[in-house]
């Protein structure tokens, strides 16, 4: 058997998701879905000083999913918008490439847990499962003002609701 | 010759390959068949050795393809048992196969004879909710364009009865309202075999025309139109160890020489005039353009191979496949069949569930281990509604799967099980 798509760290987000739960406080609410696995995730943000102070999704589906929606939060949460799309970008270039990630030292240790998905680059059809989460982080982040028309629409809002509470 | 799985193995090149370094353990048969080397060879042979344009060339290679050609209309129709070769339309899959069928009816409406054939407001078709999206869609199409109502005849999701029709529907949501009656044999998501000849005869009991969707019946057990009692039988070719791009619809002729055409095009007419047309008797009147000529006489081929196997063979070497992996499968904690949870009356094809683990993981994570199944809603998402489940996981056997295969499924299954617990 080839090395594993299911990494143990996704096997352990997948286990123990960090940071599920939506939080009262939120600029912002987002609902995507993944029409292949049926992977739902609602994703909520609160932005402060130009950096997402508050993060707190909910959702169902595959591991894959799952697991990458726990590790996007704990990576974003605390970070500079910026910063935070930044790595959404390098996430997606990880993504797309096939298995053939050249990744530089300082990515690697920016995307730190989300390395793990690499594998999952291989398998076209998985693909938009490890992005979920990460598409809808980035569509709440729009959706709360950021950047306001810079926004490219990247992600695809399926249906987005809620005003700060 | 007794049913050997061994030799039949032999057949089927693909089967001696390696996924992920360990050897190919496909089941996923009901989503496409492998090919055995005869049907590979047929395809090439014909391109190879007698290629040409069918039906309209006089020289020496346009007869001996348009030979062949109808010669696979000849195979397919004693395969069918079908009363004549003229009732045998070649078309791209059943997908196509069912469109016709819903298309012609839709062009009833203004074809001249065509009248009883023609849907109104007020009027019914019927199909049921273990039907794959290709004998959904089309209706909701059709009743679209007619004003007609489409009904569903309803599955029970749990007790004994789970995965089948609800009996006591059938007479009540098939009524004198009923112009079309289209249902699965054996079902793609469930396994389940209906009881379609008991459906056929009540169709026929109210006048209205009655389809057997047999996609997923035509590699399993014998078919036999006569037999049967419905109007129209359709299946694809790829399902059945032929090549993709073909399938079949049969018809009762009677009812083929007064339905409209579907496509038009060359082959399909009678005479054509700048003021209109006329069509050709069936079953070229259904057959417009330059059809699939490579692949339905490979279709042929995958008939003669196994015809030669044996269709109660295969019947049998499944049924006892199907009991041996629900036996295996049952043995894992919290599997949840999807479907008929015993071999009767039901067919080589079993969905499952197992909780806490989405079925793509459990596809993926069997694929690691060289064991190739389907995740997902298989087209067939009204099941897994009336379930209330996203998917399923579905392992599906063909003539060429062996008892160990099914071990391996059973240990890949508890790995996975295992990993996630």
């Amino acid at each position: 058997m080839s090395e594993s798509m299911y990494q143990q760290i996704i096997l352990d987000h997948y286990k123990h998701p960090q940071h599920r739960g939506l939080p009262e406080d939120f600029d912002a609410e987002v609902h995507h879905v993944n029409p292949t696995c049926g992977d739902e995730v609602t994703v909520r943000v609160k932005l402060a000083d130009g950096a997402i102070v508050d993060l707190g999704w909910d959702g169902e589906g595959c591991s894959i999913s799952q697991a990458s929606t726990s590790v996007m939060s704990g990576l974003v949460i605390g970070k500079p918008v910026d910063d935070a799309m930044a790595l959404q970008d390098t996430f997606l270039t990880l993504m797309q490439s096939r298995g053939n990630a050249e990744l530089s030292e300082a990515d690697e240790d920016e995307l730190d847990d989300a390395v793990a998905f690499e594998g999952v680059s291989k398998y076209p059809a998985r693909i938009k499962c490890a992005l979920l989460g990460w598409m809808a982080m980035k569509s709440a982040v729009a959706e709360a003002g950021w950047g306001a028309s810079a926004h490219n629409g990247a992600g695809k809002i399926a249906d987005s609701a809620g005003e700060p509470g | 010759m007794a049913f050997d799985v061994e030799t039949v193995r032999k057949d089927f090149p693909i089967l001696s390959r390696e996924v992920h370094g360990v050897p190919l353990v496909y089941l996923d048969s009901a989503n496409s068949a492998q090919k055995p080397q005869v049907v590979i060879d047929a395809e090439a042979d014909l391109y190879a050795n007698h290629y040409a344009n069918v039906a309209r060339a006089v020289h020496t290679l346009g007869s001996e393809v348009t030979n062949a050609y109808e010669g696979a209309r000849d195979k397919v129709a004693a395969f069918l048992n079908a009363p004549s070769r003229d009732e045998i339309i070649f078309t791209r899959n059943i997908t196509e196969a069912l469109n016709l069928l819903a298309y012609s009816l839709s062009n009833a409406t203004t074809f001249p004879g065509a009248e009883r054939f023609r849907l109104v407001p007020g009027d019914e078709i019927v199909v049921t909710e273990m039907e794959h999206h290709s004998n959904i869609v089309p209706w909701q199409l059709l009743a679209q364009r007619t004003g007609a109502t489409l009904r569903f005849i309803p599955i029970d999701a749990s007790g004994p009865n789970s995965g089948r029709l609800v009996e006591s529907a059938i007479d009540d949501v098939i009524n004198e309202r009923t112009k079309v009656v289209s249902f699965v044999y054996q079902s793609n998501a469930l396994g389940t075999i209906n009881p379609v000849k008991r459906i056929a005869a009540r169709a026929k009991a109210v006048g209205a025309i009655s389809i057997v969707d047999a996609a997923q019946a035509a590699p399993h057990l014998p078919l036999d139109v006569q037999d049967l009692g419905a109007d129209f039988v359709a299946f694809t070719g790829h399902k059945l160890y032929g090549p993709t791009g073909v399938g079949v619809l049969w018809g009762r002729y009677e009812l083929l020489a007064q339905l409209p055409p579907f496509l038009g095009g060359g082959e399909m007419i009678e005479t054509v005039d700048v003021g209109g047309s006329t069509f050709a008797v069936p079953p070229h009147r259904f057959e417009a353009g330059t059809p699939m000529i490579a692949q339905a006489v490979a279709l042929g081929t995958a008939v003669d191979y196994v015809t030669a196997i044996g269709m109660p063979e295969i019947r049998q070497h499944e049924r006892s496949l199907t009991a041996y992996a629900l036996d295996g499968l049952l043995t894992i904690d919290g599997l949840r069949i999807i479907g008929p949870a015993t071999a009767i009356d039901r067919g080589a094809t079993i969905s499952f569930t197992l909780p806490g683990i989405h079925p793509h993981d459990v596809a993926q994570l069997l694929d690691e281990q060289g064991i190739a199944v389907r995740a997902g809603h298989h087209c067939a998402r009204p099941v897994c509604v009336r379930y209330g489940i996203p998917a399923t996981t579905r392992a599906s056997f063909g003539v060429y799967t062996t008892t160990d295969e099914i071990d391996a499924l059973v240990r890949g299954v508890d790995t996975v099980r295992e990993i996630f617990t």
